[in-house]
């Protein structure tokens, strides 16, 4: 029963209030400048309505899609090379401490000198912001692995094949696993900034183009709107982090 | 060499130093000579850090000896090998597997093909008693039936050799008691050569036909105890309590003299601070 409570009447009624406290302050203001709720949820309706919102919501989703699996098939083999081989790691080391902190969204004005406007500057900006999180979660993901492992497979005679895909893959898959966490929500912060600069479609776009029609209300449907997929995605992922922790029998923190 | 029988394994002066970044060497083991024949079970005793660990990773090839050689059937030893298992105190099993999966790793490696090697591996479970638990993650076994799991994975490829390096020493009183039994029994069945470091007086002298007592500063092999009593053996015996009193009586030697150099040590200290 106090299970149930908080796991869906507490944060059942912390989105109430939310709404509530949203209610209020919009009333000290007219709906042009801080739309209410229900403003925002009528504007919902007519992107419906209009058909626009399913060929955003698909469309962002898909260089979405694009961007991070590019992002993560690049990552994950380059972490687990890096992992492994720590001369390599310190070579190259200081080179993705430069670039790490350079923020995706500065890479923009490049990304539209080199793509020009479209999907590609959009998804070049989602791939960034997904890469060096998920790089250094690999690295450090394998770097973690026990000495005792490779002892064990060592003293049994293992072969490097079967130590890699037998070992050092699944002792690093939950390290992994977070990486990908990290790196979902990094990218997916930046879909909108990428969509919003170089982009005629999205929801990023879709945000855009309300302001340039002084859509408040449009505005504010958008960034609902990203941050519900947003939610949705994160709770997508945690699943499937809670399903390889407990196989692998770590103790996940609620 | 006993009964005229050449030594399965033997350590021919051979001694580890740790080049810390600090300062000069550390010596973990002073270069020293001991042998163990086939069939034979050992154990090392000592107090901590007199060089068990190192002895026993020398001897498995987990180490390179600085000086001097280890020998196992007349070869020096420059690698781990599947006929000479290590078990680890912390069990050493791969946390994302079964224990079924365990087992038939190990078999893996050694090339056996996919039936031969589930026959096997059913047969090490049974042989500790887990048949039931085959499907069972680590996390879900207790700390004695993870040992005992590291017992099958190592027993299924049929080694010739067993390293243990306190493999008990993380259970509980009765759990270490059963697993000391059950130890023996698998042993009756085949005859390895068991290496077992513990720092357990007790369970040395109820588990081991020889007894190697080491001492620290520099770590060094400083007796040797033949435990001359038949298997199954009675802790309540008076030979056994007699093997028990010379054993504790030596220890408490080799305890009290590094105490000592201890103490030396920190004096030397203490006056140099004080200046
Ligand atoms: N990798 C290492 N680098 C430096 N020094 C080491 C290393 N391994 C062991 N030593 C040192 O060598 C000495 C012997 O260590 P060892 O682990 O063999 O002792 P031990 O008898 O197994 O002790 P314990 O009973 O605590 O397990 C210790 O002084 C230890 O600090
Ligand atoms: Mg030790």
């Amino acid at each position: 029963m106090a299970e149930k409570i908080q796991k869906f009447f507490l944060p059942t009624l912390a989105v109430v209030v939310f709404l509530m406290i949203w209610q209020y302050a919009a009333s000290h203001y007219t709906p042009d400048l801080f739309p209410g709720p229900r403003d925002v949820f009528l504007a919902i309706l007519e992107l419906i309505k209009v058909g626009r919102l399913w060929k955003d919501i698909t469309i962002s989703l898909t260089r979405f899609s694009i961007a991070y699996s590019l992002a993560v098939t690049c990552a994950i083999p380059l972490g687990l090379f890096l992992g492994r081989c720590r001369p390599c790691h310190r070579a190259i080391d200081p080179v993705v401490q430069l670039l790490r902190p350079i923020s995706p969204i500065a890479w923009f004005p490049l990304a539209v000198l080199w793509f020009g406007i479209g999907n590609t500057p959009a998804i070049f900006i989602i791939f960034m912001a997904a890469f060096f999180p998920m790089l250094l979660a690999t690295i450090s993901a394998v770097r973690s692995i026990p000495a005792i492992n490779y002892k064990v497979a060592n003293n049994f005679g293992a072969k490097p094949a079967l130590v890699f895909l037998g070992i050092i893959i699944p002792a690093a898959f939950p390290g992994i696993m977070t990486g990908l966490h990290i790196a979902l929500g990094t990218a997916w912060i930046h879909l909108v900034a990428g969509e919003m600069l170089g982009a005629d479609s999205g929801l990023g776009y879709l945000i855009i183009d309300a302001r340039n029609f002084l859509r408040t209300d449009q505005i504010m449907a958008g960034m609902l709107l990203v941050g519900i997929l947003g939610l949705l995605l994160n709770k997508l992922i945690t699943a499937g982090e809670q399903f390889i922790n407990k196989k692998w029998g770590i103790n996940a923190q609620q | 060499m006993v009964n005229g029988r050449t030594p399965k394994i033997r350590l021919l002066n051979a001694g580890k130093s740790f080049h810390t970044s600090s300062e000069a060497a550390h010596v973990a083991l002073a270069a020293g000579n001991l042998d163990i024949y086939e069939g034979e079970f050992v154990c090392l005793v000592g107090p901590s850090g007199c060089g068990k660990s190192t002895v026993i990773n020398l001897m498995a090839g987990f180490e390179q000896p600085t000086e001097g050689s280890v020998m196992i059937d007349g070869k020096p030893v420059l690698k781990p090998d599947p006929d000479r298992i290590m078990i680890f105190q912390d069990y050493g099993l791969f946390p994302w597997k079964t224990a079924l999966d365990n087992i038939l790793f190990g078999l893996k490696c050694r090339g056996i093909s996919k039936a031969e090697a589930k026959k096997r591996a059913l047969a090490a479970l049974s042989g500790v008693g887990l048949s039931a638990w085959a499907q069972r993650h680590p996390h879900e076994l207790s700390g004695g039936m993870k040992q005992r799991v590291a017992l099958a994975r190592a027993l299924a490829v049929e080694p010739s050799v067993l390293f243990m390096d306190e493999p008990f020493a993380a259970l509980d009183a009765f759990t270490r008691l059963h697993l000391q039994d059950e130890l023996l029994e698998l042993r009756k069945k085949r005859k390895i050569t068991i290496i077992f470091v513990t720092h357990d007086l007790d369970e040395a002298v109820y588990l081991g036909e020889r007894i190697v007592l080491m001492a620290p500063n520099p770590g060094r092999f400083e007796n040797n105890i033949t435990i001359d009593l038949p298997y199954p053996r009675d802790r309540t015996d008076k030979h056994f309590d007699r093997y028990r009193k010379e054993l504790f009586e030596a220890f408490d030697l080799v305890h009290k003299e590094a105490g000592r150099i201890r103490k030396e040590a920190e004096g030397i200290q203490e006056e140099g601070s004080g200046i």
